[in-house]
């Protein structure tokens, strides 16, 4: 295999840290340097670029492609379209409906039709702007509830595809009754509130290097979350055996969802096959706002029914989340955002629809708390508009309701192992707050909008505001989930060495580290490497859901006690007790603390290597409506759910409609924090991403086309914008993870969105029922 | 179009070495260094000078690489973040950002690097800042809010800011 010149290994590098201990990042040292190689900086001095050419049209029938002037450039190597995708034309996440090249409709604006390879871009560019497709312009079907009628024209006309049974333009209806939803209560509030589209916009944009071999086959250097899931579907596109298509992960610059599906992988492939020539491609910052999946937006209506003690009686709840033109992860988006739509809470009586549609927008798929981050600004914003017409304390409301372990899910899920929603509550609640500010002076500095703001402050109100919100870890509703490590023990250069192999993606969460972590705890060694991931092992699952340290972590222990189990083993084969006995600093340590013998002297020349799967616990898939009364939409989907809280503090100009936000306060159960320093990491980033929802970020769709695509237009969180932030972490420990661990990624990203609104509310007296919240919505004009 | 030459041959001063190379008058530095000269550090973010991930240094201020055209800079020293590094002792912010977990996936942070080795600069000859209290100071007190304000134009999408500015911090006088 021929391998990229400026691929240099990466986070094969060792540190130093067992589990528990705050760890460095092994790959920290090659990314202050600037060496370590991120998809987009491979090279081989014989590749060729390869570009994509996108519709311009939300929904157009395609009549023809000419491709000749493109094909007769100098310098272009290769013009293709579906035509020349030898395998499935179609690929998906989970269902196969997104063509590689349009076919003969386009279902959103910036869908790829042809692709090219030349010897430079900017002439890759140029001729891909010569090829002419004759477009059928058809009328854009972009409304989301619109697109629900019977009446409505469809997305996918002629559905060949393994489509859910939802009929028209529904992708999927998630039902889920439990109780008796007909009942009355004291008060019952409504609302309805909208999520807009998010991106994740990761900095490293979409890139990778295809490299054809000698055996017919391919050898992919791609930035992804998910190397095997990429495979499969890069080789049946292909019509290649998978075997034939080997993936290995570049450096990713940042994921958060968006690198879950296929964006250039197969396009890559296909060029570098065709002209037998490396191809690189690399998306623009404008492509990529087209080139991945975006957060759902979502509408949604609610009716909450609570006794004058505040106890909630019935929840009722409908969101609709526009799926854009192609399923991605579609259907596990409407299943999450059903599954919690009522929040932490306790409520017997619940009636639930979670619909995902197809339309014209962009497609939308995994975003860092899919489905949970859209019900959390609904279901919070709710507790808050009960609270205030109970006139009880919006905390104390949500503690009274506030689930606990053995609670049931509206799914009817027992929550097994910690669920502290009113500890983490009080615990945001009871920290200090902030200094209020001088009401006497004002330093321009420290109000909303800074010096740019015009006035003397008079219009700046503090408000405070509070939500909580959770989400489930690892894939859920009887999916098999699970992951494969390999680890090696061996003496190298006198001195014992464990590798570590697995096909997990690292995408700066810091999983490297704490594989290593739990190698050097398992082993009792101190140089541990890890093998870059690549797909000659098998599959390690998503880096998504919050799973990896999950899965993978829990694939490296079983890898690192079987090898534990050879050494003892061995020891034991040559006449040394080892009962009960473990490996710690280079020796097998008996359970009374001797030392028996050096690993290294027992190892000499022999290698002890084992291979392991960690299959999580099974769930199961969700109770469909088969027409019979009584309860639906039960069962114990979930693996684990994780928790968290926020407080935010804000300062709002209400008559410019500016927002500072003051201080952040949040408390999230992590169950064991296996690397500290990742933890608070984590939460800090997963909450700044919250907060650029509730404030900044959207994507504009008008008329199916994205308006904004562009850092100028597409606002993300600066470091101006990111607050001090209080981080309380809570170790309470899962029997069933794991080393007790939960999945730390996503919940801080889960309730800092509606925290954030709740404290606007506080500050304005308006009822902000949508985010991002704009300067208009906070003076109301 | 009446035939100027396209291209050109250009010498530019890159981390203390004269390097000679032929680009087309439309190339950017950033794409001068990381396409023409191997040197892939700089990252290119959005190519439109609003992430900056492409942070270098001319004549130790700091710039967008993605804004210059190589041949406009042959004039001055430029340093990339694989220039920052002593002989294979990180520069004190380099080791900051390590030992303060500045970063998660590190793509944004050979740009924060560089800004941040600048900005620090800046501060030391008494360029103030829109934060600044007392502009005419002849020293500023570099507190959290006037490092927020001086590396408001390096996005970290991670988020992983409250560290960026303890790993800043640290390394200020």
């Amino acid at each position: 295999m021929s391998v990229p010149t400026t691929q240099r290994p990466t986070g094969t590098e060792t540190a130093t840290g067992r589990l528990g201990d705050i760890t460095l990042l092994p790959d920290g040292i090659p990314k202050v340097t600037g060496d370590f190689a991120y998809s987009s900086d491979l090279w081989m001095d014989d590749m060729l670029w390869g570009v994509t050419l996108r519709s311009p049209h939300p929904r157009a029938r395609v009549r023809s492609i000419d491709i000749g002037a493109a094909l007769a450039t100098a310098g272009v190597t290769a013009v293709l379209t579906h035509e020349d995708v030898p395998g499935s034309k179609y690929y998906g996440l989970e269902i196969a409906d997104q063509p590689v090249l349009a076919v003969d409709e386009v279902r959103y604006t910036g869908e790829p039709v042809a692709i090219v390879a030349a010897d430079h871009p900017e002439t890759a560019r140029r001729a891909a702007a010569k090829i002419v497709v004759d477009y059928e312009v058809l009328d854009p079907i972009t409304d989301s509830r619109a697109a629900m009628s019977p009446d409505s024209p469809l997305v996918h006309a002629t559905p060949t595809q393994d489509h859910y049974p939802g009929g028209g333009n529904i992708l999927r209806h998630v039902r889920i009754r439990r109780g008796d939803p007909t009942l009355t209560a004291d008060v019952v509030v409504t609302g309805e509130y909208d999520v807009g589209m998010q991106d994740q916009a990761f900095l490293g944009p979409e890139s990778g290097l295809a490299v054809p071999a000698e055996d017919g086959g391919v050898d992919l250097f791609i930035a992804t979350q998910w190397l095997h899931v990429d495979q499969r579907q890069v080789a049946e596109s292909l019509g290649l055996p998978e075997d034939k298509v080997r993936l290995s992960l570049a450096g990713v610059g940042g994921a958060f969802g968006a690198r879950e599906d296929v964006s250039m992988q197969i396009h890559a492939c296909l060029l570098a096959l065709r002209t037998n020539k490396p191809i690189k491609m690399v998306y623009s910052r404008e492509e990529s706002f087209y080139g991945h999946v975006h957060r759902h937006p979502a509408t949604m209506r609610y009716e909450h029914g609570a006794n004058r003690d505040g106890t909630l009686v019935y929840v009722k709840c409908e969101v609709v989340l526009d799926g854009g033109a192609y399923a991605s992860s579609s259907p596990a988006v409407v299943s999450n955002a059903a599954s919690f739509a009522v929040g932490p809470y306790n409520c017997d009586n619940v009636l639930i629809d979670g619909y995902i549609l197809y339309t014209n927008n962009p497609p939308c798929g995994a975003m860092r708390g899919f489905g949970a981050v859209q019900v959390c600004f609904g279901h919070e914003s709710q507790m808050d508009k009960l609270a205030a017409a109970l006139g009880i304390d919006p905390v104390e409301l949500r503690i009274h309701n506030a689930m606990a372990e053995g609670s049931l899910m509206p799914t009817g899920q027992v929550v097994e192992g910690a669920a502290p929603v009113a500890e983490l509550l009080r615990r945001v609640k009871d920290a200090p707050l902030p200094a209020a500010a001088p009401t006497d002076s004002y330093d321009l500095r420290a109000l909303p909008g800074g010096v740019s703001n015009t006035t003397h402050g008079e219009g700046v109100r503090r408000g405070v505001g509070y939500a909580v919100g959770f989400k489930n870890v690892g894939y859920s509703e009887g999916f098999d989930d699970f992951s494969t490590a390999r680890v090696r023990l061996e003496v190298v250069g006198g001195e014992l060495v464990a590798t570590v192999h697995t096909a997990a993606a690292e995408v700066g969460q810091g999983l490297i580290t704490v594989m290593a972590q739990i190698a050097r705890t398992e082993l009792g060694v101190e140089q541990v490497i890890n093998q870059p991931a690549d797909t000659s092992i098998g599959t390690a699952g998503s880096t998504s859901a919050s799973r990896q340290t999950y899965c993978t972590g829990g694939a490296v222990q079983a890898a690192c006690e079987a090898v534990r189990d050879g050494i003892l083993a061995m020891a034991s084969a040559r006449g040394l007790s080892v009962e009960g006995a473990a490996l710690r600093d280079g020796k097998i340590v008996a359970a009374d603390g001797a030392a028996v013998a050096s690993v290294a002297d027992l190892l000499g020349e022999e290698i002890v290597e084992e291979t392991r799967e960690f299959h999580h616990r099974p769930t199961e898939p969700l109770t469909r409506d088969l027409g019979a009364p009584g309860d639906i939409g039960q069962g114990a989907a979930h693996l684990q759910f994780a928790f968290a809280a926020h407080r935010v503090v804000a300062d709002v100009d209400v008559e410019l409609g500016l927002v500072r936000l003051v201080e952040v306060t949040t408390a999230q159960d992590v169950g064991k924090a296996l690397n500290p320093l990742s933890v608070v990491g984590q939460i800090q980033g997963g909450t700044t991403q919250g907060i650029g929802l509730a404030l900044m970020e959207e994507i504009q769709v008008k008329d199916g086309k994205i308006r904004n695509p562009s850092f100028t237009d597409y606002l993300i969180p600066t470091i101006l914008d990111t607050p001090p932030m209080q981080v309380q972490v809570l170790e309470l420990g899962d029997p069933h993870a794991p080393y007790g661990l939960r999945g730390v990624g996503e919940p801080p990203t889960i309730s800092s969105t509606p925290a954030v609104v709740s404290a606007l509310r506080a500050a304005t007296g308006r009822p902000l029922t949508r985010v991002p919240v704009r300067p208009e919505h906070i003076t109301g004009t | 179009m009446t035939g100027r030459p396209t291209s050109s041959h250009i010498t530019l001063r890159v981390n203390g070495a004269a390097r000679q190379l032929d680009v087309d008058n439309r190339t950017t530095l950033l794409d001068a260094l990381r396409e023409h000269l191997g040197l892939a550090g700089a990252k290119k973010g959005c190519d439109h000078g609003q992430c900056g991930a492409c942070t270098v240094l001319l004549d130790g201020r700091r710039a967008n690489a993605c804004l210059l055209f190589a041949v406009a800079v042959q004039h001055v020293a430029i340093t990339t973040i694989e220039g920052l590094a002593d002989n294979g002792t990180l520069h004190p912010m380099q080791h900051a950002f390590v030992e303060f977990d500045g970063f998660q996936c590190g793509y944004c942070t050979p740009g924060q690097i560089c800004s941040s080795v600048a900005m620090l600069d800046e501060v030391a000859a008494g360029w103030p800042s829109a934060v600044t209290g007392d502009v005419a100071a002849t020293e500023i007190v570099l507190d959290a809010a006037e490092i927020r304000e001086r590396m408001s134009g390096n996005i970290c999408r991670c988020g992983a800011y409250l560290n960026i500015v303890a790993a800043i911090q640290e390394v200020a006088p």
